[in-house]
């Protein structure tokens, strides 16, 4: 059966998922939902096994791989510089480059260009999104990409993020296989992102699920997420929609789209604006209430990337990025509850101890 | 920065407006500020109860706080031994009600446990049935003080008196029956109380769990979650919108074009279906008119029964409505979806031990919550307007025989005062002179009429002497939304401020402009879309709810009466703002986020 080498969101088929990659799965699985993820293609790991099959095998660098003492910090630093260089300079195959750029080109129809649509290309290998291995953000995020060329080279970089040092020596360490690992990459049309940032649809201090929590700032997220910004902190609550808390912070810089010069820019916000909330109490709301769906969509805690676009209005403007179990409180073991009091016994001590319902 | 403790005024140095000179002696010795006391009265802190009584009290009204404080306090103390919590010391102060809750020391509370488990215990084990009993005790009650009548002395002592050998005369019964009709009113503030701090201790048992594992769960969550649908509260209401909804049906509407009640009723009475209407007027009547526009606690208050161009205003208005096709139903269906949606989720995110605690606390919330939202009907409104009546058949049939000018001059009087009249009257009677009460007691009236008038020009003060740190009697932080936060606010209140602060009573967020209602009789001028802004508003202010967009008020908690119904109506309300009814002006435009508690002024008034 003829490989797949592109495929986009809404097209992939449940047998195919697994050849998305852990955050192509979570795009597809989203986008056929009906969630608003911003429309794109995965380059299936299928792309990614031809590709890296025909290299290693002609270079020889399984073997290398398999020899390889992760504790010789000089050899495994040569090792890997070695590879990525092959992966960057080495030409994709006639077959999967047509794919590929096919799929950008269709990706820029449907918003409205003949081409140059700017994109992010995200590394989407397959074990980055297990619940239990929690080394996300190893492989790499490249935004505002426009064009053919830029596509294609960023993919490979991708690729070729696989093969950092630390990234070799993780898998070495936990004894992942070279085989099983293997990458999608993700071509998603860029969002022009006013405000954005991150949402876990539990109180991440105590694990309380009947919340939400917030984190947003200006700009693109991936300020937030990299920790360059000290966003806004709001936590929600999940039933009835209340803010519950919020810490305004002093949001110095944005990342921001520099069209001209195809990329983003980090640039200085504006004193009175920094201080300000860069959320309001209804984007607040639809925020969490969306959050609330697609913890539901997935049946459980969720980690979610998202951004406000600001060529939309209202509600229409929330695009969801990223979606991800939360995996700190979901695998912690029920600690020994506090023995709650009931009856009698308990409302003797709710009068005696008010402060439980001091406000 | 001076780093004085913060601290309210002491009642020893605030003084009285001008012209209420001599007010102490209205009020009960034990009720004032006594000089011989200063030490220990201002080492208590007081709080102004304005939530209930928002007005100056006259004198024979004082009553009403010494039956209902004293009754609540007892059941605390002496019934269920609540244990950190004795009884709330009350004074008139300026003719304002003032509260201090009496707490336990806390080396007894341990102490007191066993016997609350078994006297509480035994009402939560047998609750409904109690509960069905007490039905039956303040029916009685009420029929009771229905069966008291105050006639005139009759010229001669009936002669079947003499056949049957009677050998009393009918001021030994007049005086009994006074005698009974406070008696009855004391007795139905026994029952008012009979139930209520136990229903609050199970809210506050279930309030405070929601508060340990959700923490930061909004009040308003768990105020939903308890809060009962469909209320006997709410009935009068209902009735209203079913009679609505009769006269349209039945084609009446253009008699409600009137604006007279009895036009309107006069008109019905013609017309072809009128009398099927005309019967379901007077059943809705018996109890459900038994209502106050104001709380109960006042002779000036106004019952529909005796008032009928109130609940007709509000019928009328909601004729209306209907048609013009909108819809004035309460959205019960909706609540109550919503209610075991919200509850559905809290419980979901719960460990199985949890789960079960939540609801059993939650269950027993549920039991009791009715009582403490419906008994509000049966004693503030019904008991409470049959008493009133009375009392003024009493002071109608004085006034006739020329003892004071006006229906409302008896309640000048404290009420062993009256018997003094009652004898006056008696006495002369027998004697064969005329009473002396028609040559003096209309100077005397006068001179009080003025005091409590000069009383009224000064609004109370929030507070006396020093706050506690943290408020920690459960009472006073349930009912009356007194909170460590909210005596700060207060002690903050001195600087005019545009944002205020309160409780999240129903969510909500709105702007409209202001109209400041200190009355109820001020009611129909509130216009549609405004927001209603006064010290307390009464459950019985519903029926105008459909006009406004949101309801803000100095006092009141979660789960005082308003709120409770704000929340049923799904009308956003921030209570217990402190001052916002003083701050505010009519016609200012202002911000009301009832979810978060907030009051802000959008627009100041043009200076004229």
């Amino acid at each position: 059966m003829k490989p797949t080498y592109s495929l986009f969101f809404k097209d992939a088929k449940p047998e195919q998922l697994e050849s998305l990659g852990g955050k192509g799965k979570s795009l597809a699985s989203m986008s056929q939902a009906d969630l608003p993820v911003p429309q794109g293609f995965c380059v299936t790991t299928d792309a990614f096994v031809a590709f890296i099959q025909d290299l290693m095998t002609a270079k020889g660098l399984f073997a290398s791989l398999a020899k390889l003492d992760t504790k010789n910090m000089s050899a495994l630093d040569k090792l890997s510089g070695e590879i990525r260089n092959q992966i960057l300079n080495k030409a994709i195959a006639a077959d999967i480059q047509e794919d590929i750029l096919t799929s950008y080109r269709r990706l820029c129809e449907l918003y409205g260009k003949s081409d140059e649509l700017p994109v992010a290309v995200r590394s989407s290998a397959t074990a980055e999104d297990l619940p239990d291995a929690s080394f996300a953000g190893q492989q790499d995020t490249y935004l505002w990409v426009v064009g053919e060329d830029e596509v294609l080279s960023h993919i490979k970089m991708c690729w070729a993020s696989l093969y950092t040092s630390r990234a070799i020596a993780y898998r070495k360490d936990h004894n992942i296989p070279e085989e099983d690992v293997h990458m999608s990459v993700v071509v998603q049309k860029m969002v022009n992102a006013r405000v954005a940032g991150v949402t876990m649809t539990l109180n991440p201090t105590n694990g309380d699920r009947t919340k939400i929590a917030i984190e947003a700032s200006y700009g693109l997220g991936e300020s937030v997420v990299s920790g360059t910004v000290t966003p806004d902190n709001y936590l929600m609550d999940k039933v009835i929609f209340e803010l519950v808390e919020s810490s305004i912070q002093d949001k110095k810089i944005a990342l921001i789209p520099d069209p001209a010069n195809k990329r983003v820019i980090e640039i200085e916000v504006d004193p009175m604006k920094a201080t300000e909330a860069c959320l309001t109490r209804d984007e607040l709301i639809f925020i969490s209430k969306i959050a609330k769906r697609i913890e539901k969509h997935y049946g459980c805690p969720q980690d979610i990337e998202w951004a406000l676009d600001a060529d939309a209005e209202g509600e229409e403007a929330f695009t969801l990025l990223q979606s991800r179990p939360e995996t700190v409180w979901s695998n912690k073991k029920t600690e020994t509850k506090k023995h709650y009091m009931s009856g009698m016994q308990g409302l003797v001590g709710s009068l005696i101890n008010p402060l439980s319902a001091k406000k | 920065m001076t780093d004085k403790k913060k601290k309210f005024i002491s009642p020893y140095e605030h003084s009285a407006p001008k012209g209420s000179e001599g007010w102490k002696e209205l009020y009960p010795y034990f009720l004032v500020f006594q000089e011989q006391l200063k030490a220990q009265e201002e080492d208590k802190f007081f709080f102004c109860d304005s939530q209930h009584w928002p007005n100056v009290f006259k004198p024979f009204d004082a009553m009403t706080v010494e039956f209902a404080v004293k009754c609540l306090s007892q059941y605390n103390s002496r019934h269920y031994v609540i244990p950190p919590a004795n009884g709330v010391d009350f004074k008139i102060h300026n003719g304002y009600c003032y509260m201090s809750p009496v707490a336990v020391n806390p080396e007894l509370i341990e102490g007191r446990v066993p016997e609350f488990m078994e006297r509480a215990g035994y009402y939560f084990q047998n609750w409904n049935e109690l509960l069905e009993n007490w039905h039956k005790k303040v029916k009685r009650v009420i029929d009771d003080m229905e069966a008291v009548h105050f006639e005139p002395l009759p010229e001669r002592v009936d002669i079947q008196w003499i056949k049957d050998g009677v050998g009393l005369d009918p001021t030994f019964h007049l005086i009994n029956d006074y005698n009974k009709l406070i008696s009855l009113c004391y007795e139905t503030w026994q029952y008012h109380f009979e139930f209520l701090n136990l229903g609050y201790a199970a809210y506050l048992d279930f309030f405070g769990f929601c508060k340990e594992v959700f923490p930061g769960i909004p009040d308003l969550s768990v105020a939903k979650m308890v809060q009962g649908i469909d209320v006997d509260l709410f009935r009068p209401d209902d009735e209203l919108k079913k009679l609505a909804k009769l006269a349209v049906s039945l084609n009446l509407a253009k008699c409600f074009e009137k604006k007279d009640v009895n036009e309107a009723l006069h008109c019905i009475a013609l017309e072809e279906n009128g009398g099927q209407w005309l019967q379901a007027w007077e059943k809705a009547k018996h109890p459900w008119f038994n209502y106050t526009s104001g709380n109960g606690f006042y002779s000036s208050d106004k019952y529909w029964i005796e008032h009928l161009d109130i609940p007709y205003g509000y019928l009328k208005n909601y004729v209306e409505k209907l048609l013009k096709g909108e819809v004035i139903d309460r959205p019960t269906e909706a609540l109550e979806a919503e209610r075991d949606r919200i509850t559905m989720e809290y419980a979901e995110s719960l460990d199985d031990e949890a789960r079960a605690i939540f609801e059993g606390k939650l269950g027993l919330a549920r039991v009791v919550f009715p009582y403490v939202e419906n008994h509000n009907f049966y004693i503030e409104h019904w008991a409470m307007g049959v008493f009133w009546r009375k009392t003024r058949e009493l002071s109608r049939m004085l006034k006739e025989q020329g003892f004071w000018q006006q229906e409302s001059d008896m309640y000048y009087f404290r009420r062993e005062e009256i018997l003094q009249v009652l004898f006056d009257y008696g006495n002369s009677w027998a004697v064969g002179v005329p009473s002396v009460g028609p040559a003096v007691l209309q100077d005397e009236i006068n001179r009080r009429k003025k005091i409590v008038d000069a009383l009224a020009t000064a609004p109370p003060q929030p507070a006396f002497n020093n706050p506690p740190k943290v408020v920690t009697e459960p009472f006073t932080i349930m009912l009356w939304g007194i909170t460590t936060e909210a005596v700060e606010s207060w002690l903050g209140g001195d600087e005019k401020s545009s944002h205020m602060k309160g409780m999240a009573a129903s969510p909500g967020l709105v702007e409209g402009y202001a109209r400041i209602i200190n009355d109820a009789s001020d009611l129909d001028q509130l216009k549609q879309g405004e927001i209603l802004v006064t010290r307390v508003t009464a459950p019985s202010w519903a029926p105008v709810f459909n006009k406004i967009v949101a309801t803000v008020t100095d006092i009141g908690g979660m789960m005082s009466h308003a709120a409770i119904v704000c929340r049923e109506y799904g009308l956003p309300a921030v209570t217990g703002t402190g001052s916002a009814s003083t701050q505010i002006k009519t016609g200012m435009k202002i911000r009301v986020d009832g979810g978060k508690g907030t009051v802000e002024i959008l627009e100041e008034l043009v200076e004229a």
